[in-house]
């Protein structure tokens, strides 16, 4: 049986206090709930602080370049199926750099689970405005205020009928791990958008800021109803609703490749037979 | 190169003969070096039109029979950035030995609209005819109008012109047909048949009398390939399972060969959603086990170039395939041009080796392909296959490759046979630290585009920094002890020595063959792999030539200017073109 020491205890270069200790804490307990061991796990991230994560746990990892953990992580899963393939990253990372490759990931439904830690702010930069800052936010790089519209990425994700679309909030321990836990479940594209404070640079979105304003969601609520999730998705300000808005059960993209039924693509033998028949059409 | 005796006399009346010119020695000496070529050992066919009028097809088919037919072609191809309309060019060079190159000049011009005829006349041989539609009542005199109407419908013209002319040169219509089926599938070839069929009872009413090319008694079988498809089947026998892609022109057709071999060969080929995504697809899919290509051009080529460099600090296999085209930017974007050696040499942040191979051959694009991928894997990083339009789109006859004798790569090492802890980036004496695979066994595969520490966590730890880059050099010294020495050939110690890289290679050496016939000392100096450069391999013919000519398809003469960096050897004279189209042997001998 795995259990949490399995996923190793290491010293971070987060700051303290940082929102990524207890996310890094929920992925672990997560994994382990889900009984995965170490070896069948692949963490693919990019670059900021969020990006480190996978640094401090026991598992496969592929550490990429800003913004393109996405691609990485769909190459890996197609090569391979069986591994379990977590892409995990800030918000500027996924959703600014990274935002094609979102897009496309959510239209292809590869069976990659996308942790996004979103702080609304960027922390290795030294503080700037992400993707998801509120208009008006003040930084030393957008002092007037931040002129943008924030992305609101769960709405994106529904309108394009991802398959598994959640929230959670760091503060909220038990209910993050209980959404990581469904996401990893999920057959096909999964996205955990997980607010957490960044301590050093955003003063507005604190712990406080979100404890006033997350609420999970009631049991009652359908998430396969979709224009009940694109009408949550709107939600933000004085009340955030956290949980799982949309899910949407289709095959993962990587059941369409008549490659993957003999298994994964790494081990399997050169058909030189086939290959002869093909270059003889050349004659 | 032996002699075709197909000097396509007509016996006709109406005074359209075309007496072959027997003595050619006076003219030569007048029109210099070129009118060696004058003496045509080979046919020229260019088939002309707009783009959609089905002259690839036609092209295809024509070269196709040519080859079973036991002839060697040489297929030459020029089109306009668009879908329909314009004024695209298949031509082909046939030879009864290897064609090693284009020729100019043009021996029988098949013209799908009247435009053909005006653009090229001027470049048709004393024994040139035209084909082309009857109603356009030509006035040249070796014009020969077919009443297409009678023929059939308008969308076969295409095989009822191509039909006529390998019936002129005496192909067998049953080679033609055959090829014809196998090109369409049988079911959609009926009408093309039926249309061939008329076009040579129509050619045997005419009465037209030729002599045609010799026939070649039990031709051996070879292959009809493109550049392009030489590439992607040499990848699939070098153990290829995945390819990510994001379409451009040169390099789409690629991706579509694999494509239309994945489900036999158990592939995985992704459109990308852009460039960057497909190298970063490519390297996730290689990092998890399943080697992989990215084809691309210069433009897409500039967005990976982040990717170049994860590969190469992450230690991940990755073959590019670059197929130059003319920039900067958007530049001419289905015309050719050698212009991205610098950019290759060059691209990716840091320092890192690498190995850049430049097929001149079709032969080359399948085998130096396969070893980009045997590097690639051995190495762990990024290796580059530079080819260009021209040879992309060129057809060429090609030797059979006996598959059962290739051997494929192995992605990743034995687990078992690791020592632990496992460590990604163990340091080694030749840099090459064991690659184990995700997934495949407790051992946990960290891979980091930090600097890192041999665990494969990323570090600020400033004295292995200078460790862990002479490791990823270090393999620099492996790519060099495998680098293919350039191909010399012709006279030691030449008047004039030239030098060439990729796809100029029949080019330079057919203009070589021309100049020595000329009584000079000609050599030929041809590199295949352009980067690492061992200057040991070659250095001596470059000293111990009198004129040593650096013929290169860009402006500034990248490769001559690469040899000067690595051997301070400086060519006396450049032979450049960059009007994006491909140099032929003419086009050498002229710029002398």
């Amino acid at each position: 049986m795995v259990d949490i020491n399995d996923y190793g205890e290491y010293k971070t270069a987060w700051c303290p206090g940082c929102g990524n200790f207890p996310l890094l804490k929920a992925v672990k307990t997560a994994l382990v709930n889900r009984g995965l061991e170490p070896h069948q796990v692949l963490f693919v991230s990019g670059i900021g602080q969020a990006a480190k994560a996978p640094h401090y746990l026991r598992a496969n990892v592929f550490n990429g370049l800003h913004g393109r953990a996405v691609p990485v992580a769909t190459g890996a899963k197609l090569a391979n199926p069986d591994l379990v393939v977590i892409a995990e990253s800030g918000d500027g990372c996924v959703y600014g750099e990274g935002g094609n490759h979102f897009l496309s990931a959510i239209r292809r439904n590869i069976d990659i689970t996308l942790l996004v830690h979103n702080n609304q702010v960027y922390g290795l930069t030294k503080g700037q405005a992400s993707p998801t800052s509120d208009s008006g936010f003040i930084t030393k790089a957008q002092p007037e205020g931040v002129l943008h519209f924030p992305f609101n990425p769960l709405a994106v994700a529904i309108a394009l009928h991802a398959g598994f679309v959640a929230r959670g909030y760091v503060g909220l321990e038990d209910h993050l791990v209980e959404i990581l836990v469904e996401a990893l479940s999920h057959r096909g594209f999964s996205l955990v958008d997980i607010l957490q404070p960044c301590v050093s640079f955003n003063r507005v979105n604190t712990y406080q800021w979100y404890k006033d304003r997350c609420k999970p969601l009631p049991s009652s609520y359908d998430p396969t109803d979709w224009e009940a999730a694109i009408r949550l998705s709107q939600q933000w300000g004085d009340e955030i609703p956290v949980g799982v808005i949309y899910r949407n059960e289709k095959p993962p993209f990587e059941d369409h490749f008549s490659a993957l039924r003999k298994g994964p693509l790494v081990g399997q033998e050169l058909e030189r037979v086939r290959l002869a028949k093909i270059m003889e059409t050349y004659m | 190169m032996m002699e075709l005796k197909c000097s396509l006399r007509f016996r006709e009346k109406g005074g359209m003969g075309m007496k072959r010119e027997r003595s050619v020695k006076q003219k030569r000496r007048k029109e210099g070096m070129t009118a060696h070529l004058a003496e045509r050992k080979s046919v020229n066919i260019l088939i002309g039109g707009e783009a959609g009028q089905g002259l690839q097809t036609a092209g295809f088919i024509f070269a196709k029979s040519l080859v079973r037919s036991g002839f060697s072609i040489h297929v030459t191809q020029t089109y306009e950035s668009r879908v329909r309309g314009g004024h695209n060019t298949f031509s082909i060079r046939v030879g009864c030995e290897k064609v090693l190159a284009a020729q100019e000049g043009i021996d029988i011009l098949i013209a799908l609209n009247e435009e053909t005829i005006d653009l090229h006349r001027k470049e048709l041989t004393k024994r040139g005819l035209i084909i082309g539609d009857g109603e356009w009542k030509r006035k040249e005199k070796n014009w020969i109008g077919l009443s297409l109407k009678e023929f059939g419908e308008k969308t076969y013209w295409n095989t009822a012109c191509m039909g006529v002319a390998a019936g002129l040169i005496g192909l067998d219509e049953q080679v033609v047909a055959k090829a014809i089926e196998d090109t369409f599938g049988k079911e959609r070839s009926e009408e093309n048949l039926k249309i061939l069929k008329t076009s040579y009872r129509w050619l045997k009413e005419q009465a037209l009398e030729w002599k045609k090319l010799p026939e070649i008694p039990k031709p051996a079988k070879r292959l009809v390939m493109n550049g392009n498809e030489a590439i992607a089947l040499g990848a699939i026998s070098a153990g290829l399972k995945f390819c990510s892609f994001y379409p451009m022109s040169p390099s789409t057709s690629i991706a579509q060969t694999l494509i239309d071999c994945a489900k036999d060969m158990d592939l995985i080929i992704e459109q990308a959603e852009d460039e960057i995504a497909a190298i970063n697809m490519a390297i996730g899919a290689s990092y998890a086990g399943a080697p992989g290509i990215v084809p691309t051009s210069g433009g897409g080529f500039a967005l990976m170039v982040e990717g170049v460099s994860l590969a190469a600090i992450t230690e991940t296999p990755v073959v590019i395939v670059i197929g130059q085209r003319p920039g900067p930017a958007t530049g001419l974007a289905t015309r050719t041009e050698q212009g991205e050696l610098g950019f290759v040499l060059h691209a990716g942040h840091g320092e890192f080796p690498r190995a850049v191979f430049a097929p001149g051959t079709i032969e080359e694009c399948f085998h130096l392909t396969r070893k980009a991928f045997e590097l690639a894997e051995k190495y762990q990083g990024p290796m580059f296959v530079l080819t260009d339009h021209f040879l992309a789109d060129s057809y060429r006859d090609m030797e059979p490759v006996d598959v059962a004798k290739l051997s494929a790569v192995k992605a990743g090492g034995d687990p078992s046979s690791v020592k632990t802890p496992y460590l990604r980036y163990r340091m080694t004496k030749n840099g090459i630290s064991p690659r184990l695979l995700p997934g495949l066994s407790e051992h946990l595969i960290v891979a980091d585009s930090h600097e890192h520490t041999e665990d494969g966590h990323m570090t600020e730890n400033l004295s292995l920094r200078p460790k862990m880059v002479d490791k990823r050099l270090r393999k620099g010294d492996g790519i060099r002890s495998e680098v293919i020495p350039p191909d010399f050939q012709g006279d030691k110690k030449p008047d004039v020595l030239f030098i060439s890289w990729g796809s100029t290679k029949g080019a330079v050496e057919e203009a070589a063959v021309q100049l020595r016939s000329g009584k000079k000392k000609v050599g030929a100096l041809h590199f295949s792999q352009v980067w690492p450069m061992v200057p040991d391999q070659f250095i001596k013919h470059l000293e111990q030539s009198k004129k040593v000519i650096c013929v290169e398809s860009n402006a500034t003469g990248q490769f001559a200017q690469l040899i000067r960096r690595e051997t301070g050897f400086v060519v006396q004279k450049r032979i450049s073109r960059y009007d994006g189209l491909s140099i032929t042997p003419e086009y050498i001998l002229r710029h002398l």
